[in-house]
């Protein structure tokens, strides 16, 4: 039996998404490769054959490939999925886009979005926005999955697998890359950071948000993260939201500043292991999650908080 | 250009989900269905295109029970010309619509496929792909905007590390995210109107495909519950507890 991996990356560095999707792999077993996928991406590769566990990686490198795209990667994935009963993706914005693509052309049912499995055909995962977990179990003769990174651990380092270079199919592709206006940022990734600071409608304008939030997360080393109201009003970038339809995160401390606490929003957090809410409202939803409340208006708490710490 | 708009009917994203005490999945008796609110972006988007001059017909298209035909009502009332319905009472899994799709693409000829990138029911985020894959289009998936420049569809896409702009030659899949528009309220004259414009009801057993249950659900149950913690008096008190969690 074997799963195949496929890599997250950027080309340059390979996500820590990767190692926790490995982890998913290995509770469903076999021998374990990882796909790495993109242009000049050869150290990727290398981190990639780092990972304990691996057997070997696969490392097809093209300019074609250099996004990602999915029409280019299921053109890549399908035909090696004749080696393999299962392969699993992160479940990030770039899993969610190329894996379905797999499983029509496999027939297959995708799992998406996994927070647990047990053997090879029995899969735990959220519906609802979280408000209900439902497990089922798949026919399937071979398994796509989708996998939510904050519920399993990431794999560890001392690997020495090999890699293998394969040769990337140029298919005709109907699809190109125009721009992008990818955030660079010292910041943690928000869906990795230990601790992530949220910001939501009540900060009141882009220039609050960022007058507030920013001294906050930098004392704390901390991911920022808004709430979909605020994204939704341009008080923060649309890669800030977590939530149902946005990031899910699961850090050791997650500070709801201003964030009424909308379930599609607890959908996105409340795996967090320590939860701090500021918020003036005292009858705000996100109160009944949070470990530590603060009913305080936060234009005063949070610059006292970030004097505090 | 003709725009395809499938419309899913989901629980009203209001609704606070129960799960049956059998496990059996969620309590939907008696509970308000609406149309998924990216379905409702979708429909918006394709009724812009329509009144911008780039989409000369709107035909949504909702596979469930014969109340989808309500949804199909909506879709309407908000712009679209005529629906199909494909009514079934059994669970259709995303691969198994976009199967169903693929059949209904074939015989309406769409140069563009536009619906919501997931349903606030299932969460699964698989039916545009899937049917990009099955018909070999290309697909602008969590669109937060789309423009026709010359014969390409530029799609900006909402992806991790911020925004993606990709060019697709139609016929396209574009799956839609929150921020594409605002969906409008459909108008009092126009919900009279739509239900004067035709809806054709079809079944899945028309097309020849199987439609069958791939996953068989085992139980379904809630999620572990939080705890409400305290309420800390000021700034000083929150940091000292957090400080003595080791969180800080």
């Amino acid at each position: 039996m074997a799963v195949l991996v496929i890599a997250e990356h950027d080309n340059a560095a390979l996500s820590d998404a990767t190692h926790k999707t490995v982890s998913a792999a290995a509770k469903f077993g076999g021998d374990i490769d990882i796909l790495v996928a993109g242009e000049g991406a050869g150290s990727v590769a290398e981190a990639a054959a780092g990972i304990d566990g691996i057997r070997k990686v696969l490392h097809a490198d093209d300019p074609a490939l250099k996004k990602q795209l999915a029409e280019a990667m299921e053109a890549l994935i399908v035909p090696l999925m004749d080696g393999y009963d299962a392969v699993f993706a992160a479940a990030s914005t770039s899993g969610k886009n190329i894996m379905p693509r797999i499983a029509a052309q496999l027939d297959v049912m995708q799992l998406s979005d996994i927070t647990g499995l047990e053997g090879t055909d029995t899969f735990e995962r959220p519906i609802y926005a979280g408000n209900a977990i439902m497990t089922v179990t798949s026919s399937d003769p071979k398994k796509v999955v989708t996998v939510r990174t904050t519920s399993f651990d990431a794999a560890g380092e001392g690997g020495s697998a090999s890699i293998e270079t394969l040769e990337a199919s140029a298919a005709a592709a109907k699809s190109e890359f125009v721009s992008e206006n990818i955030v660079e940022s010292d910041r943690p990734d928000l869906t990795a950071a230990k601790r992530v600071v949220s910001g939501g409608r009540a900060l009141g304008s882009d220039e609050d948000f960022e007058k507030y939030m920013i001294p906050l997360a930098d004392k704390l080393g901390a991911a920022i993260g808004a709430s979909r109201a605020a994204v939704d009003a341009g008080y923060a970038p649309n890669d800030y939201q977590v939530g149902q339809t946005g990031k899910i995160v699961a850090p050791e401390l997650y500070i709801a500043i201003g964030i009424s606490g909308a379930i599609q929003h607890l959908a996105g957090m409340k795996d967090s292991k320590i939860i701090v809410a500021i918020n003036k409202d005292e009858e705000a939803p996100i109160f009944q999650v949070a470990d530590y409340g603060l009913v305080a208006d936060l234009f005063n708490a949070v610059p006292e908080l970030t004097e505090a710490l | 250009m003709k725009v395809l708009v499938p419309v899913k009917r989901v629980i009203d994203y209001n609704v606070k989900v129960r799960v049956k005490p059998d496990q059996s999945g969620v309590d939907l008796a008696n509970v308000k269905m609406s149309m998924n609110p990216f379905d409702e972006i979708a429909v918006e988007e394709a009724v812009r295109m329509k009144e911008a001059g780039t989409a000369e017909e709107i035909v949504a298209v909702s596979i469930g029970p014969q109340q989808a035909q309500e949804t199909l009502r909506t879709a309407l009332a908000m712009g679209a010309d005529r629906g199909i319905l494909v009514k079934t009472d059994e669970t259709v899994e995303p691969l198994a619509v976009a199967k169903i799709l693929k059949n209904v693409v074939e015989a309406e000829g769409p140069d563009l496929v536009i619906l919501g990138k997931q349903a606030i029911d299932d969460d699964s985020n698989q039916t545009g792909q899937m049917l990009a894959s099955l018909l070999g289009w290309p697909q602008g998936t969590f669109a937060s905007g789309v423009k026709t420049e010359g014969e390409k569809l530029h799609v900006t896409r909402e992806v991790d590390g911020g925004l993606q702009t990709v060019a697709l030659e139609g016929p396209a899949i574009v799956t839609t995210d929150l921020r594409l528009n605002e969906p409008r309220y459909a108008s009092l004259p126009n919900i009279m109107k739509a239900k004067k414009k035709p809806i054709d009801t079809r079944e899945p057993d028309e097309f020849d495909i199987d439609i069958a249950p791939r996953l068989s659900v085992v139980k379904v149950t809630e999620p572990p519950q939080r705890e409400a913690g305290e309420l800390v008096e000021d700034v000083p008190t929150l940091v000292s507890k957090l400080k003595t969690e080791g969180a800080i």
